[in-house]
């Protein structure tokens, strides 16, 4: 602080402190806030991941086995494996979010929130084994 | 009287759309993409690959969900620069990058999901 | 189990110093003793130049709210226990101007509380002689939950957007939006929509949630802006499509 601005007893000096850069550091929620927006970098990384893969098969059978060849890439992996956990982290923290942000009042009573996670859990579970099924279907 | 945020209510719609298709399928895409197939289970056959995203409907969906999710994406990178490193200050910048990574995204799926044959 | 605690208060006395400065007090540590218990023991027996606000002690005047061990809390609602053996360090709450010690400024939220026309906005009022507005139960609990807001600002410290944005209007100011545009007597959403559709309004929240965390009502502000968020976006939408209608 440099000179001091002259204090009287009807203009107080406020005292307002900076926010540090690493505000998001101090609080455990915080943090788990910061990781969860984060989580949208490795969203990013999928589509482009996805957009290969759908390149690799746009031209032709070796172009798609060099693909799964790179994909195995240890690095390649790695990326992937902390990917996976930012997107599971993501879909976990959204559908636990879903109560909040969406109310739904069916016969004038409020829906518990508890059904409204259970059924996006739900949707998740049926969506994951149909895309399953479309993909691993007909690959024996 | 500042200004209505005219485009932020669409935005944010796009926003919510795209977490929605994140939560839903990206999980079991990379699991079987990222790890699964290319570690261990024998992937599925090129044939049929080309037969699934092949399929119109697969294009549209593939199309369709690839601008929602980097749109998710975009909106989120935005608001963590705006508060995490608190550089609101390049909030041009920041935008043009943001959502012109979208666009770039957007059009490189399009043209991809065209030209399977 | 010890019966002294050690309070390490945030003292800023702005005619002396240029930045706050802690001094440590120690005080009786009772079983049923809250925060401001012990506050009140050091300004009555330690030192009277402390200066804070409280009022009700019980959780309902929303006057207490300080930074304890670094949360939003309201100190008769924090028990002195919990934080045994201590040090219990107490800060003025967190996002706003300090005065003096523990007693932060105000005036930009009491702004924004006004600021949203937190009152039933009515096209065209009935006439006295037609009696009052009847509204049933279940029309109540539509906005019961956001009636419930203290103004005791624990939120405003909670939220990072308002810690970096003091132009934020803030999830007080929102539920309490909310509490009117659901309240079925109501018809003045367009023009809260207004004031709320800026981009210091809804859009700068990133639904951190750290204000329902520390809302000692159990308002949910976080829940109030998300849902008032799709409200607006499809209000936005249906305007942009629909241009002939009515917002």
């Amino acid at each position: 602080m440099s000179e001091r601005p002259t204090y009287t007893p009807f203009h107080p000096r406020w005292y307002r402190p900076r926010v540090s850069t690493w505000w998001w550091l101090k609080r455990p929620s915080s943090r788990a806030f910061i990781l969860r927006e984060v989580s949208s970098i490795f969203v990013a990384w999928f589509v482009v991941f996805f957009l290969l893969l759908v390149a690799a098969v746009g031209r032709g059978e070796v172009a798609y086995q060099e693909f799964m060849a790179w994909a195995a890439n240890p690095s390649i992996v790695l990326v992937n494996v902390v990917s996976l956990f930012f997107v599971v982290f993501h879909a976990v923290t959204w559908f636990n979010l879903a109560p909040q942000a969406m109310v739904v009042h069916m016969r004038g009573k409020r829906v518990p929130g508890k059904l409204i996670a259970a059924s996006n859990y739900g949707l998740w579970v049926v969506t994951s084994l149909l895309v399953a099924w479309i993909i691993l279907a007909g690959s024996r | 009287m500042a200004k209505r945020a005219t485009l932020e209510p669409l935005l944010w719609l796009l926003f919510s759309a795209g977490g929605v298709v994140a939560a839903l399928v990206i999980p079991v895409l990379l699991l079987l993409f990222g790890l699964v197939f290319p570690l261990g289970l024998s992937p599925p056959s090129h044939e049929h690959m080309l037969a699934v995203l092949g399929h119109p409907l697969s294009r549209v969906t593939i199309f369709v969900s690839c601008t929602l999710l980097l749109f998710h994406s975009a909106h989120r990178v935005r608001f963590t620069l705006y508060d995490g490193l608190q550089i609101k200050h390049l909030n041009e910048l920041i935008v043009l990058v943001c959502y012109g990574g979208v666009l770039v995204g957007t059009v490189a799926a399009g043209y991809l999901v065209w030209q399977l044959p | 189990m010890n019966d002294r605690i050690t309070m390490r208060v945030a003292r800023y006395r702005p005619e002396e110093e240029d930045e706050p400065t802690f001094e440590e007090y120690e005080v009786p540590c009772h079983k049923e003793w809250v925060v401001l218990d012990g506050l009140n023991y050091i300004k009555d027996q330690l030192d009277g130049t402390l200066s804070y606000r409280w009022s009700c002690r019980m959780g309902i005047c929303g006057s207490c709210g300080m930074t304890v061990n670094g949360e939003p809390k309201l100190t008769c609602e924090t028990f002195l226990t919990d934080y045994a053996p201590g040090p219990v360090l107490l800060e003025p709450m967190q996002n706003f101007p300090v005065i003096r010690d523990l007693i932060i400024e105000m005036t930009d939220f009491m702004q924004k509380l006004t600021a949203i026309k937190p009152w039933i906005v009515r096209d065209e009022e009935r006439p006295l002689a037609e009696g009052e507005y009847r509204q049933t139960p279940d029309e109540l609990s539509r906005y019961q939950q956001y009636s419930m807001c203290i103004n005791c600002m624990l939120c405003y410290a909670a939220c990072p957007v308002y810690a970096l944005d003091p132009k934020f209007i803030g999830p007080a100011a929102i539920a309490l939006a909310q509490r009117y545009n659901l309240d079925s007597r109501d018809e003045g959403s367009g023009e809260r929509l207004d004031l709320l559709s800026l981009h210091e309004g809804i859009w700068d929240c990133t639904f951190v949630g750290e204000c329902t965390e520390v809302c000692p009502k159990d308002v949910d502000p976080a829940g109030a802006i998300q849902r008032y968020k799709l409200d607006a976006a499809l209000t936005s939408l249906k305007s942009f499509l629909l241009p002939w209608g009515a917002g």
